[in-house]
C-alpha cells in the first residue's frame, strides 16, 4: 500500500537508519502512522487467528455431543478466542491502532510524545502473541481456564499453558501500559499552542479516558497474575485454598481490570464513531461538552462496578445494592452519548457510505448490549443468567456489535487517509449486510439459550438446543464469508483503487489537511490549528465548501 | 391537510408502548417456573423486557428513519443545520434514564429482598465491633460462615440436603435420612436448605427453572434455600467452567408430590437404619 507514495524532497535529510518505503512496516519505526498501521495490521492477523478458534467452537457446538476436538482442546480454544480477540485484536487496534495514527494529528503534534516506548510497545506485542498460540504445542496445551483464569482451576490445569498465557498477557498488559503513558502524555503536554482541551476532537477525550483506565487498572492485573504464577510455580497460597488462600479474592482484582477493560475497548470506539458521524452526516457533534462529560463519568463509574461479575460468588448483600447501582448507573452517561449521536444524525444530510452504516449498526447492537447490560446488572436477573449463553450473547454485542463494527467503519473513513486511494463502496456494503445479519444470526439466538438453561464454555449441552445453536453457527459462517469482500476490497482497492485525493470526505478534522497518505512529520509547513474539528453548517457563511478548499476554514496563527 | 407530526408522533409512541407490554408479557422466552421465587424473577423479567423492547425498538426506528429520510442526494454538497446542542434536551435525556434506571434498581432490590436475597446468613449475628475482633483473634467461629445468595431461611420445616460439587457431579447427602443419591428429590411446597461444598475447584449449581444459581466455592460453607412448587423433573446444570467435562456435569432435580417424596424416602433409605 505504500507503493504509490511518491519520494518527498526532504529539507533536512531523513534519520539514515529508518528504513523506508515497504520495509519501515516490518522495523522499528518511530513515526506514529507507521507503528498506528502496524498495529492494526497485526491486530488483523491476530483478528483471524481468533475468528478460526470461534470456527472452532461453532463447529464443536453444531452438535450437542462433543465431537469434533477433545474436551481439553476445545477449554483451551476458548480460553485462546477469548485471550487472543480481547488482548491482541480489540484493544491494540482501537487503543494502538487508531490512537497512534490519529492523536498526533489531532493535537498537532508531528510524532507522539514518546516515539522510542511506542515502538517498544508495538514491538512486544508480535512475540506476545506468538507465544501465547504457540503454548498449544507445549506439554499439557494451552491454558484451559478461561480468560478469567479462576484459581483454583488454573492452578490444576496443566502448568506450562498457563504460566504462557500468564507471561504473554503481561506482556501485553506492558504494552498497554506504555501505550497509555503515551497518549497521556501527548494529550495533555502535546497540544500545539492555542489548541485548548475543550476544542480537541472527542477521539483524544475518549482516549485519554482510556488511558487513564489502562494506567489506573492494569497494573492492577499484572500484580494479580504474578500472585497467580507464583501459586503454580512457588507452590504458594495466595489463591489456593487448600493452603489457606482465598479464591474470591482473585475474582476481585481481575475483575478490577477486567470491567474496565470493556471500557479500554469501548470508549475508543465511541470516540471513533464522534469522528465518523458528523462528516458522513455533514453536522456538528451534537453536546461537545457533555460527550466529553459522559466520558469522563464512564471513566469513574468503570472503576467501581467490578464486583457485578461476582453476584453468584461469595459476596455480602450490601456489597451486591451497591454494584447493582453503581452500574445501572453507567447507562446514563452511555446513554447521553448514544442519544447525542442520534441527535447528530437528525436533520443532517447523510451519507449513506460503508463508514456511516457500520457505524448506525454499532448505534443498534450496542443499544440492544447495554439494555441486557442494564438487565445483567439487577442482581435477580443475573443469578439466572449468569455464566450463561446470554451473558456470551451480551458482550459480543458489546465488544463485536459495538467496537469490531466500529473498527470496520473507520477503515472504511480513514483508509484513503492511510493509502491515498478509496475502498469500494459496493464491496463494503456487501460487507456490511453479510456481517450484520452473520452478527444477529449468531449472538441474538444465544438470549433465549442462556434464559433456556445452556451454560457458557461447554462442549456438549442439551439436545434440545440443537437447532438454536445451529443457527448460531451458521451465522457464525456468515461472519467469516463476510470477511472476504472486505479483505478483497482492502487489497485490490490498496493497488487499484480510485485515488482519493486529500480530504475525500470533505472532513474538517487535522489529519484531513494534509496529503493522502501524510508525510513522514505530517505536514509540510506549520500545522494547522483547528478549534473548530465539527464546524459543519455553515452553508450561507463567505467560504464556500464547494469552491474552497479546507485549509481556508483554520487559520495558521493561534 | 398534512396530519400535524406531533400527532404521529403521539400514535407511534403508543404503538412502541403496546408492542413492549405484547413482547413482555406474550412472547414466552423462559423455561417452565418451578419454584415459588421463579414467580417473582418472571416479574422482574417482564418489566426489564417491557422498557428494553421498547427503547431498541424506538432507538433502531430513529436510526432507520433517520438514515432513509436525511440521506443525501447524489451530488449535493450542502452541509446539514449547524445545530451543536441543545441543553434542555441534554438534561432531559440525562434524568429520564437516571430515574429509569433508578426505579429498576429499587424494584430489582425488592425483588431480591422477596427471594430472600437480603437474609443474613452469618449463623451468629455479628456485630460489626465483633467483627472486628474475630478478624483479630481468629477465633474459631469463623468456621461457621456461611455464603450464600438466594433463600428464605429459618422456617421450621425445612429439608436439609448437603451438596457436594466435585469434578464432575453433584452428590446429594440427606443427613437426616443417611440417603445418599446422585440425584436431587425434592418435595412440593416445603422448604429445602442446600448445604453446598466443594474440594476441588469452582462449580455452581443452577436449576434454570428455578432461576437459582449459586458458585459452589472451594474454603467457602455456602447455603441455598428453595421451595419447589411444581412436580417435574429438572436438570441440575454446572455453570462455572471447571475442567475438560464441564459440559458433562449435570444431574437432575426431581420435584415429587409430598406423598411420592415419603415414599421415596421410604424406598431409597438404607435399610439399617429404621
Amino acid at each position: 500500500m505504500t507503493a504509490s507514495l511518491t519520494p518527498i524532497a526532504e529539507p533536512t535529510p531523513a534519520p539514515s537508519l529508518q528504513p523506508s518505503g515497504w520495509l519501515r512496516y516490518f522495523s522499528f519505526s518511530l513515526d506514529h502512522k507507521v507503528i498506528g498501521l502496524q498495529y492494526i495490521v497485526c491486530g488483523f492477523l491476530f483478528y483471524f487467528v481468533g475468528g478460526a478458534l470461534a470456527g472452532v467452537i461453532r463447529t464443536e457446538l453444531a452438535t450437542p455431543i462433543s465431537d469434533f476436538v477433545s474436551r481439553e482442546v476445545y477449554n483451551q480454544v476458548l480460553t485462546l478466542h477469548g485471550t487472543v480477540m480481547i488482548f491482541l485484536w480489540i484493544v491494540p487496534v482501537v487503543n494502538g491502532g487508531f490512537g497512534n495514527y490519529l492523536i498526533p494529528f489531532y493535537v498537532g503534534a508531528r510524532d507522539m510524545a514518546f516515539p522510542r516506548l511506542n515502538a517498544v510497545a508495538f514491538w512486544m506485542i508480535p512475540p506476545s502473541g506468538l507465544l501465547l498460540i504457540s503454548s498449544y504445542f507445549v506439554h499439557g496445551g494451552a491454558a484451559q481456564s478461561g480468560w478469567t483464569a479462576y484459581p483454583p482451576l488454573s492452578l490444576t490445569t496443566p502448568a506450562t499453558g498457563q504460566i504462557l498465557w500468564i507471561l504473554s498477557v503481561l506482556l501485553l498488559g506492558g504494552s498497554s501500559i506504555f501505550g497509555g503513558i503515551n497518549f497521556i502524555a501527548t494529550i495533555v503536554k502535546f497540544r500545539q499552542p492555542g489548541l485548548k482541551m475543550m476544542m480537541l476532537p472527542m477521539y483524544c477525550w475518549a482516549m485519554l479516558g482510556t488511558s487513564i483506565l489502562v494506567v489506573l487498572a492494569t497494573p492492577v492485573l499484572a500484580g494479580t497474575l504474578i500472585l497467580l504464577s507464583l501459586d503454580i510455580v512457588a507452590h504458594t497460597g495466595f489463591f489456593n485454598p487448600g493452603l489457606g488462600g482465598n479464591v474470591v479474592v482473585y475474582q476481585h482484582l481481575f475483575w478490577f481490570y477486567s470491567h474496565p477493560a470493556v471500557y479500554i475497548m469501548v470508549l475508543p470506539a465511541f470516540g471513533l464513531v464522534s469522528e465518523i458521524l458528523p462528516v458522513h452526516a455533514r453536522k456538528p457533534l451534537f453536546g461537545y461538552v457533555t460527550m466529553v462529560y459522559s466520558i469522563m463519568a464512564i471513566v469513574i463509574l468503570g472503576l467501581i462496578v467490578w464486583a457485578h461479575h461476582m453476584f453468584t460468588s461469595g459476596t455480602p448483600p450490601w456489597m451486591r445494592l451497591f454494584f447493582t447501582i453503581a452500574t445501572a448507573f453507567i447507562a446514563v452517561p452511555t446513554g447521553i452519548k448514544f442519544f447525542n449521536w442520534i441527535a447528530t444524525l437528525w436533520r443532517g444530510r447523510l451519507a449513506l457510505t460503508t463508514a456511516m452504516l457500520f457505524s448506525c449498526a454499532f448505534i443498534i447492537q450496542f443499544v440492544f448490549g447495554g439494555i441486557t447490560g442494564v438487565a445483567l446488572a439487577q442482581v435477580p436477573f443475573d443469578v439466572h443468567v449468569h455464566d450463561t449463553y446470554f451473558v456470551v450473547a451480551h458482550f459480543h454485542y458489546i465488544v463485536y456489535g459495538g467496537t469490531v463494527f466500529v473498527i470496520f467503519a473507520s477503515i472504511y473513513h480513514w483508509y484513503p487517509k492511510f493509502t491515498g486511494r478509496m475502498l469500494n463502496e459496493q464491496l463494503g456494503h456487501l460487507h456490511l449486510l453479510l456481517t450484520v445479519i452473520g452478527f444477529n444470526l449468531c449472538f441474538g439466538p444465544q438470549h433465549w439459550l442462556g434464559l433456556n438453561g445452556m451454560p457458557r464454555r461447554v462442549a456438549e449441552y442439551d439436545p434440545a438446543f440443537t437447532f438454536v445453536n445451529q443457527l448460531s453457527s451458521v451465522g457464525a459462517l456468515m461472519m467469516a464469508i463476510s470477511t472476504l469482500p472486505f479483505l478483497i476490497n482492502v487489497i485490490y482497492s490498496a493497488l487499484g483503487g480510485p485515488m482519493a485525493g486529500n480530504n475525500p470526505w470533505r472532513a474538517l478534522t487535522p489529519e484531513w489537511l494534509t496529503s493522502s497518505p501524510p508525510p513522514v512529520e505530517n505536514w509540510r509547513g506549520a500545522p494547522p490549528l483547528v478549534t473548530e474539528p465539527y464546524g459543519y453548517g455553515h452553508n450561507g457563511s463567505p467560504i464556500d465548501l464547494q469552491t474552497a478548499s479546507g485549509r481556508d476554514l483554520w487559520s495558521t496563527e493561534p | 391537510m398534512r396530519i400535524p407530526p406531533a400527532i404521529l408522533t403521539l400514535v407511534l409512541g403508543m404503538v412502541l408502548v403496546l408492542v413492549s407490554l405484547w413482547v413482555a408479557n406474550d412472547v414466552p422466552l423462559l423455561p417452565e417456573s418451578a419454584s415459588i421465587n421463579a414467580p417473582v424473577y418472571d416479574e422482574l423479567f417482564r418489566v426489564l423486557l417491557a422498557i428494553g423492547t421498547g427503547l431498541l425498538l424506538g432507538i433502531t426506528g430513529i436510526v432507520i428513519y433517520s438514515l432513509v429520510r436525511f440521506r443525501r442526494q447524489a451530488g449535493d454538497q450542502q452541509d446539514g443545520e449547524p445545530i451543536e446542542g441543545n441543553l434542555s434536551l441534554e438534561l432531559f435525556w440525562t434524568a429520564v434514564p437516571a430515574v429509569v434506571v433508578l426505579f429498576i434498581g429499587i424494584y430489582s432490590y425488592d425483588i431480591y429482598d422477596r427471594m430472600g436475597g437480603m437474609q443474613s446468613l452469618s449463623v451468629h449475628d455479628h456485630s460489626p465491633h465483633e467483627q472486628l475482633a474475630s478478624v483479630r483473634h481468629a477465633s474459631p467461629s469463623d468456621q461457621d460462615r456461611l455464603w450464600g445468595g438466594i433463600g428464605i431461611r429459618g422456617s421450621a420445616d425445612v429439608l436439609p440436603v448437603e451438596v457436594t460439587a466435585l469434578q464432575f457431579a453433584f452428590i446429594f447427602h440427606y443427613p437426616d435420612q443417611n440417603i445418599t443419591s446422585g440425584e436431587l428429590h425434592v418435595p412440593t411446597g416445603r422448604p429445602v436448605e442446600l448445604r453446598l461444598k466443594a474440594n476441588d475447584v469452582i462449580h455452581a449449581f443452577w436449576v434454570p427453572q428455578f432461576r437459582l444459581k449459586q458458585d459452589v466455592i472451594p474454603g467457602q460453607q455456602t447455603v441455598l434455600s428453595f421451595t419447589a412448587r411444581k412436580p417435574g423433573d429438572y436438570p441440575i446444570v454446572c455453570a462455572e467452567l471447571c475442567g475438560p467435562y464441564h459440559g458433562g456435569m449435570r444431574s437432575h432435580v426431581v420435584v415429587h408430590n409430598p406423598d411420592d417424596f415419603s415414599s421415596w424416602l421410604e424406598k431409597t433409605a438404607p435399610p439399617t437404619l429404621s
